[in-house]
């Protein structure tokens, strides 16, 4: 099996998910009424902060496989866009408006990258180029 | 479908003398399933545009059933049962489940969450001062939590498992790793499903 070293990528992007999530249900919890929504961005910052430094330190690996990772993480990103985009309609079938529908459509959209971001490294960090050449040894 | 042999996998596990593994020729994402999502698709959002409590209860009912019966039959029947068979039957049977499984749960968890949020909306039950406000929060909480640990661990292990299989010499033991991280999570998700037919039990009764 590939034994490179790879950063921390799944459990920094469950714990970006998991602080979404929570954001999600504190906002829908509460709505259709007044809610104050300082917890729900402070989770929406924190979630896209993990992001941001998950994709960061993928730059930062050498030789990772961008070609294994993007050939899954396109697809996947058309996928979950389009999965953002019926709960969003949900949510603006009902007349969400303000800060609220911000909160949640950037929430979203972290899901709707952070998915992606996921499948793609799950996939290229098994990559083993050897595997590719038909008689070769695998691992 | 054509069926490849690939030669036997010299690896710690596998005997020099082995024989082929058959590895049957599938789609990582079966074409004809993407046009039967498309549909549900559609129909989540003509049942949300009429707001009517018929076909929001029937697509929130029966895609939170199919979720709810796959998880539980995943995780506590056919995991287990995955888990003992010898690695040819196993990958005969993973290429069969797995493709149809990346199509059937991305839909069957986005019909239940956006029409069981229309459905509680249409019903009122996502009020605060509902009754059963708490039972509805409570389901967001273990959905949350489902969902967190579905799209972290099972669906990752799903798509890179079937990818595995489609290269020209498959690892058995990057199999072997991910369908335990696979069969693992659907266990979790299986028991944590039950806490969902607690709840929405009681959500149904009043």
């Amino acid at each position: 099996m590939n034994e490179r070293k790879y950063p921390p990528v799944t459990g920094i992007a469950m714990t970006s998910l998991g602080l979404i999530v929570a954001g999600g249900i504190y906002l829908s919890a509460h709505l259709p009424q007044h809610v104050p929504i300082g917890p729900a961005v402070v989770l929406l910052v924190l979630s896209a902060l993990l992001m941001a430094y998950n994709i960061y330190s993928l730059t930062r690996v050498k030789d990772f496989p961008w070609d294994r990772f993007f050939a899954v993480a396109k697809w996947s990103l058309l996928a979950y866009l389009v999965i953002a985009g019926l709960i969003e309609y949900a949510f603006l079938h009902n007349h969400l408006r303000g800060g609220p529908l911000v909160v949640l459509t950037l929430s979203l959209l972290i899901f709707a990258i952070h998915v992606p971001t996921l499948l793609g490294f799950t996939v290229a960090r098994y990559y083993d180029p050897e595997q590719e050449v038909a008689g070769a040894p695998a691992a | 479908m054509t069926d490849v042999a690939i030669p036997p996998i010299e690896l710690h596990e596998a005997p020099p003398a082995s024989p082929p593994i058959e590895i049957p020729d599938f789609e990582i994402v079966p074409r004809a399933g993407l046009v039967f999502a498309a549909v549900a698709a559609v129909a989540l959002i003509a049942a949300i545009e009429s707001n009517k409590l018929w076909p929001l209860e029937f697509l929130h009912v029966s895609a939170g059933a199919a979720w709810t019966i796959i998880d539980l039959f995943l995780g506590l029947v056919l995991g287990p049962i995955m888990g003992a068979m010898p690695v040819p039957a196993r990958i005969q049977f993973t290429t069969r489940l797995m493709p149809k499984m990346v199509v059937i749960m991305p839909i069957a968890v986005t019909l239940t969450l956006a029409a069981g949020w229309q459905l509680s909306t249409h019903l009122g039950t996502n009020l605060t001062v509902h009754p059963d406000h708490g039972w509805v929060v409570a389901s967001m909480i273990v959905v949350g939590v489902m969902s967190v640990i579905a799209l972290g661990f099972l669906e990752p292990a799903n798509i890179a498992v079937l990818i595995e299989l489609k290269k020209p010499r498959p690892n058995p033991e990057v199999i072997e790793h991910l369908m335990k991280r696979f069969v693992y999570s659907a266990g979790v998700l299986g028991l944590m499903q039950v806490a969902t037919l607690v709840i929405m039990t009681k959500l149904g009764s009043g």
